[in-house]
């Protein structure tokens, strides 16, 4: 073990790297606070099943088998993939050389899946990039939303991840080669490697600088790659496991009840009922609560978890039926607005801030400038045109809920600003005076049931 | 053959109150199923098939409102929970237990969203209490009935299927008739929805392409492929959904849209 000057510049690298994570991943915290405070608890068997089944072990990925298993590939790669790093880490801190070699068997083993998984994760990654630029999946390629940055940030991580799995490779290599050349055995097993085992030649000192600068690399992208994250849909490698695990275990078609609306109805219908006291601030002002939501606030915290769990893979999108009947309608936006306005009104936790795709101008969403979620990023006829169908909820990989911030929009319009659609309105009127959404008289409501005859039994 | 048929009464919560009885079953008529002109005959299917097996049920009559389901839909929430409470104040002074209904939209409703406020009840959709039927063998359908052999498809409601997981108990039903079952590509969990949903029954579309119900009954239609069939339903909405599609691309002449408790009422011979 030899602490030199490499070990040192390591370490600080790795503290700074860390340490930025660290920093971000507040901002995101506080992100997600200044959402209502709503309380998900209960069942944590039933939420851990959960989480198994569908975080960890990639349950409704596999509605769709081809992108199922190509990401099963990235998926457990990283996962597996990062035991090395771990060794990585360690060897970097203590200057030691594959210091998990000991375990023998399991170590070969290891390396060895290593390198397959590193060779599907190219295979994956390719394929990935051809999807999304050559043959254009619509649901990858098309909409508003997947401009600017959404586009760029897809094709920034399916390269980043090609490229850190050369430098892995590139590492083993090297490595391999000096060990041949010097005659000593190297721990691990090593299918791929071997194979392009003269590929960088065999002048040991080129050799050992490629090894290094291999090393050097894979961290370094690493940590970079970490502190990338929270700019970048990629964010749900993280945020998919809490996200599942909060998600909704009631009916999909129960939508919140308001309990303000009740005490109030109630009160209403009996002059003698008392309500209870209103929530009151810090300072002991009655806390304004606005009925349905008009910007980032005025949702839960877990709706705005949602919003950096999405990985903007569009199969909401994609099966939405307002959508697919060309719609303005996109459940993906819906979330990714709503991403983007909590960015815009909180902290931007990135390093640097992504370009939103409605600076290069948005063709029929016909956002205002108000500084609001709704309408600023998110237009009425976009709400309007939901089913209320659960298609995009059914479908989402990491379980988000579009269509509870779908509602909670609508409720703001119709609540508070009394914007619904003419026709609604009507629907409306009919159902208060006729105790029906159309205009029939109540006392006609039993006629169905004159002249019904059925067969006599003898 | 009028000496072979009876007049129905059907009783009412009230009267039954009256004289101091309880039904087995409250028949959540829903108001689809009491003003549109369509679907009050499956409301008169539904009901003769209780008849026949003789529940006792009995429904509100003019007693009963709508759920609120649209208005909250819409987002307007203070009205849903004023149909609600209403509702349930009702609901609960006749001291009701058991829900049927042939609305995934009322069913869901007072299912899901009446006990936050008061109101609980165990409530079946009218699918699962055909399906029952059938299993106890209270339904038969001697030999299948006059749907032998012809080609159902049957369309998800969302409110049923992804909303509350029923997915089995309406083709469970539709199996009895012993029909050439066909599903579209889009099913169970990954059905389409027809459009009406969501308060959408209520205005018109937003700008688009093409309606909702155009892209569904395209699919049925593929599905069920040439001459006639049934695209069979178990909701209202649905089912104003699916035959304004099948009208809009003229094809009513080959293919009906039926309910699912219609199919079993003829299949049975009550509806003669």
């Amino acid at each position: 073990m030899i602490i030199g000057i490499e070990n040192i510049i390591f370490l600080i690298v790795a503290a700074l790297g860390i340490g930025l994570f660290v920093w971000q991943i507040r901002k995101i915290r506080k992100n997600v606070l200044m959402g209502r405070d709503m309380e998900i608890a209960g069942n944590p068997s039933e939420r851990i099943n959960k989480t198994l089944l569908v975080a960890f072990g990639q349950q409704k990925m596999f509605k769709r088998m081809l992108p199922a298993v190509l990401h099963l590939f990235v998926y457990v790669g990283f996962l597996v993939i990062n035991i090395e790093v771990l060794e990585i880490l360690i060897d970097g801190v203590f200057g030691t050389h594959r210091i998990l070699g000991f375990a023998g068997i399991l170590y070969s083993g290891l390396m060895f899946i290593n390198e397959i998984l590193a060779a599907l994760v190219i295979v994956a990654c390719i394929m990935f990039l051809w999807r999304r630029n050559v043959t254009k999946v619509p649901r990858l390629a098309a909409g508003v939303e997947m401009r600017a940055w959404p586009k760029l940030d897809a094709n920034i991580i399916l390269i980043t991840e090609i490229v850190l799995m050369f430098a892995l490779f590139a590492f083993n290599i090297s490595d391999l080669k000096l060990a041949q050349l010097r005659g000593v055995e190297i721990a691990g097993a090593y299918p791929v490697s071997s194979l392009f085992v003269n590929i960088l030649g065999s002048d040991p000192d080129n050799l050992y600088v490629i090894g290094r600068v291999g090393w050097w690399f894979h961290i370094i992208g690493i940590l970079a790659f970490m502190n990338y994250l929270p700019s970048s849909k990629h964010f749900h490698i993280i945020m998919a496991f809490p996200n599942v695990y909060y998600s909704k275990l009631l009916p999909k078609g129960k939508f919140t009840t308001n309990p303000a609306i009740t005490h109030e109805i109630k009160a209403m219908l009996d002059p003698s009922y008392q309500p209870p006291a209103p929530e009151v601030d810090a300072e002991g002002n009655p806390v304004m609560q606005r009925f349905g939501a008009k910007d980032v606030e005025d949702l839960t915290w877990k709706q705005l978890m949602d919003s950096y769990t999405c990985t903007e893979c569009g199969r909401c999108t994609s099966v939405c039926p307002a959508n697919i009947t060309g719609k303005l309608l996109s459940p993906r936006k819906i979330v990714m607005d709503t991403r983007d306005r909590m960015e815009e009104k909180g902290e931007s936790p990135a390093i640097f801030r992504p370009n939103h795709y409605k600076e290069m101008g948005v063709e029929r969403v016909e956002t205002t400038e108000e500084k609001t979620l709704l309408r600023g990023y998110i237009t009425p006829e976009e709400l309007w045109a939901c089913t209320s169908c659960n298609a995009c909820v059914e479908s989402c990989p990491v379980n988000i809920d579009q269509l509870s911030t779908i509602m909670d929009l609508r409720r703001y319009l119709v609540l508070e600003e009394s914007a619904a659609p003419a026709s609604l309105n009507a629907m409306f009127t009919n159902i208060e005076n006729n105790g029906a959404p159309w205009a029939f008289s109540p006392s006609d409501r039993f006629n169905w049931a004159e002249d019904l005859y059925v067969p006599s039994k003898n | 053959m009028e000496e072979n048929k009876r007049l129905v009464k059907v009783p009412t919560m009230a009267e039954m109150a009256a004289n101091g009885e309880e039904p087995e079953v409250l028949f959540w008529v829903g108001c689809a199923g009491a003003f549109d002109d369509r679907y009050k005959r499956v409301t008169r299917a539904f009901v003769q098939i209780l008849e026949h097996v003789g529940i006792k049920y009995a429904v509100l009559g003019t007693e009963e409102s709508c759920t609120g389901d649209p208005a909250k839909r819409a987002g307007n929430e203070f009205l849903f929970q004023m149909q609600a409470l209403t509702n349930i104040e009702v609901l609960n002074a006749y001291n009701v237990k058991k829900i049927v209904t042939a609305c995934p939209h009322c069913f869901n409703t007072i299912k899901n969203e009446y006990p936050d406020l008061g109101g609980n009840y165990e409530v079946i959709h009218h699918s699962t209490f055909l399906q029952q039927l059938i299993n106890e063998g209270r339904v038969k359908i001697q030999g299948g009935g006059e749907f032998k052999g012809k080609r159902i498809t049957f369309h998800d409601s969302c409110y049923l299927g992804r909303a509350n997981d029923i997915y089995e108990a309406p083709r469970d039903v539709l199996a009895a008739l012993d029909a050439d079952l066909v599903e579209m590509k889009r099913s169970r969990a990954n059905g389409l929805c027809c459009g009406a949903g969501g308060a959408q029954m209520f205005k018109e579309p937003e700008p688009g392409k093409k309606d909702v119900n155009i892209e569904r009954t395209e699919e049925a239609l593929a599905t069920l492929g040439a001459g006639n069939g049934v695209i069979a339903t178990a909701c209202p909405f649905c089912m104003v959904m699916m035959n304004d599609g099948v009208k809009n691309k003229e094809q009513e002449e080959n293919v009906q849209v039926f309910d699912i408790a219609e199919l079993i009422a003829q299949a049975e011979g009550l509806s003669r």
